[in-house]
């Protein structure tokens, strides 16, 4: 669905594919490898509004509980009904059947805040965990 | 963080390295959360085999002509002066409260190995010497001198079997003393998992080439090295106590829900008089299990709900791959909560639906 080198980062390893206004949000493969062992997903709800850097969703992976920061602002207009039964899709396509939701951006200028992901490959090498 | 300085390193530490452990500070020891996933790892133990490095946990040789009586005095439950016996067992202390968790194996009436827990090992050997004083008995924290690996899982034995063909025939909790790589050995039918499987005590110097040789005649059958982070969720299965999360110094064995551990016929052992009166005037809290109707996973500390009201909270819980809930252990007040009672566990500031669970969780009948 989202091409990795296309999206856009945020330093919280959330990624978005914005089109048209409406961006598809997830986790990135750093962030999924990080967490490791996800078992559930919890996600926001259509029609909720989320601000760029607040927490908006839960992932759990085994041992821990991870938030999940929304890297843009919007209104929620679709979700991956599929991933809260199927958590594992987060780990195993973290950037296609793993999205999180869409949301329709309120705030399109946040975009450029985010990194490409030249600069978000070059983030991860030195920020790490 | 901890200086990495002052954590101990097992003699395994560069075999689980190299094996792709990601190492955490575990009670200032570095040890491995996870090396494959902690899914893959646990479902390798549930359905063929795995292997931890247990090395951090402790033995203490007991031996002399009082050997018995000392081990009968330090025990509440009843070990048998039968060689290639062994019993789980608490350590109470006069409080009625727990000092550890154990388990004991004879090797001969004069002689016996107590293998205690990791964090605990200090503590427990210096009761041990207060409570030594007067028998004739010797006293030897042998931990330092060797590392334990524990292989579990069902296609354990036929490992077993291939590696030290007579330790097949130790029945649950035996003991087998063994030559390994030339080097004193023990073989205990033990371990944490609720699977079969063993546990190999073998001296620093060789346990390295036993690690390599039960991953590499383990290929075959799915074998994988595992971490602590699937150990705590196969042991929560299972029903284990974790030592310093489910039990403590001040709880007792009854509020476990391990009274079966405390063989009250015995005439005499630490703790039997406080237990005793502990156990007269009732107990408020007992630990029972819970689980999870639908999705959330919950964790340790959080707290459940009945009727209402806040009763307890969890000391131990985590997502169960093998149940796919969320499930976990807990005080709660009132003590006789009926199986299937409904409760309410809060989770990120929500309520999500379980019900009282019998424990353990899963019985595989090991």
């Amino acid at each position: 669905m989202a091409n990795p080198e296309l999206c856009k980062y945020s330093k919280t390893h959330e990624w978005a594919f914005v089109e048209g206004g409406v961006a598809t949000v997830g986790i990135s493969d750093f962030a999924q490898h990080e967490i490791s062992d996800i078992v559930f997903v919890e996600l926001p709800k259509v029609g909720a509004k989320v601000e760029a850097g607040k927490a908006c969703a839960v992932v759990e992976s085994v041992k821990a509980a991870s938030d999940f920061y929304s890297p843009l602002s919007g209104e929620v207009v679709e979700i991956n009904a599929t991933l809260p039964n199927e958590p594992s899709l987060a780990n195993q396509s973290p950037c296609d059947k793993g999205w999180f939701f869409k949301l329709k951006l309120s705030n399109p200028g946040e975009v450029s805040a985010l990194m490409d992901n030249k600069a978000y490959q070059e983030f991860i090498k030195t920020a790490g965990h | 963080m901890t200086n990495q300085a002052v954590l101990s390193r097992t003699p395994l530490y560069e075999s689980a390295v190299k094996a792709g452990g990601k190492m955490v500070d575990f009670h200032g020891w570095e040890l491995a959360v996870q090396f494959s996933s902690i899914l893959d790892e646990h479902k390798a133990v549930r359905s063929a085999c795995g292997i931890f490095d247990v090395s951090h946990m402790g033995q203490v040789f007991v031996t002399g002509p009082d050997a018995h009586k000392f081990v009968q005095h330090v025990n509440a439950n009843d070990v048998k002066p039968v060689p290639g016996k062994g019993v789980y067992s608490h350590v109470l202390n006069e409080r009625g409260g727990v000092v550890d968790d154990v388990i004991n194996f004879c090797l001969s009436p004069e002689r016996f190995l107590i293998v205690v827990n990791s964090a605990t090992t200090d503590k427990d050997f210096a009761w041990f010497q207060k409570h030594a004083a007067g028998m004739n008995v010797k006293l030897e924290n042998a931990s330092a001198r060797f590392g334990m690996i524990a292989l579990q899982g069902p296609k354990a034995p036929e490992l077993m079997k291939e590696l030290w063909p007579k330790s097949v025939e130790v029945s649950r909790f035996g003991i087998m003393e063994a030559t390994i790589h030339g080097d004193e050995g023990y073989i205990v039918r033990t371990g944490y998992t609720g699977e079969d499987g063993c546990e190999i005590i073998a001296s620093n110097a060789v346990i390295v080439k036993v690690w390599d040789e039960l991953l590499e005649k383990g290929k075959k059958y799915g074998i994988l090295p595992c971490g602590l982070g699937s150990r705590d969720v196969l042991r929560l299965e299972a029903g284990y106590l974790l030592y310093g999360q489910d039990v403590d110094d001040e709880r007792t064995t009854y509020e476990a829900s391990y009274g079966w551990v405390v063989k009250m016929k015995k005439p005499e052992f630490v703790g039997k008089e406080a237990l005793l009166k502990r156990k007269e005037a009732g107990f408020k809290e007992k630990l029972t299990g819970f689980m999870l109707d639908g999705g959330g996973v919950p964790r340790n500390g959080c707290a459940i709900y009945h009727k209402g009201q806040k009763i307890g909270s969890f000391t131990s819980a985590t997502f169960s791959p093998l149940f796919k809930r969320g499930l976990g252990v807990g005080y709660v007040t009132p003590v006789d909560l009926p199986m299937g009672e409904p409760v309410e566990i809060e989770i990120h500031g929500r309520r999500a639906p379980a019900k009282v669970h019998k424990t353990p969780f899963y019985d595989n009948k090991v």
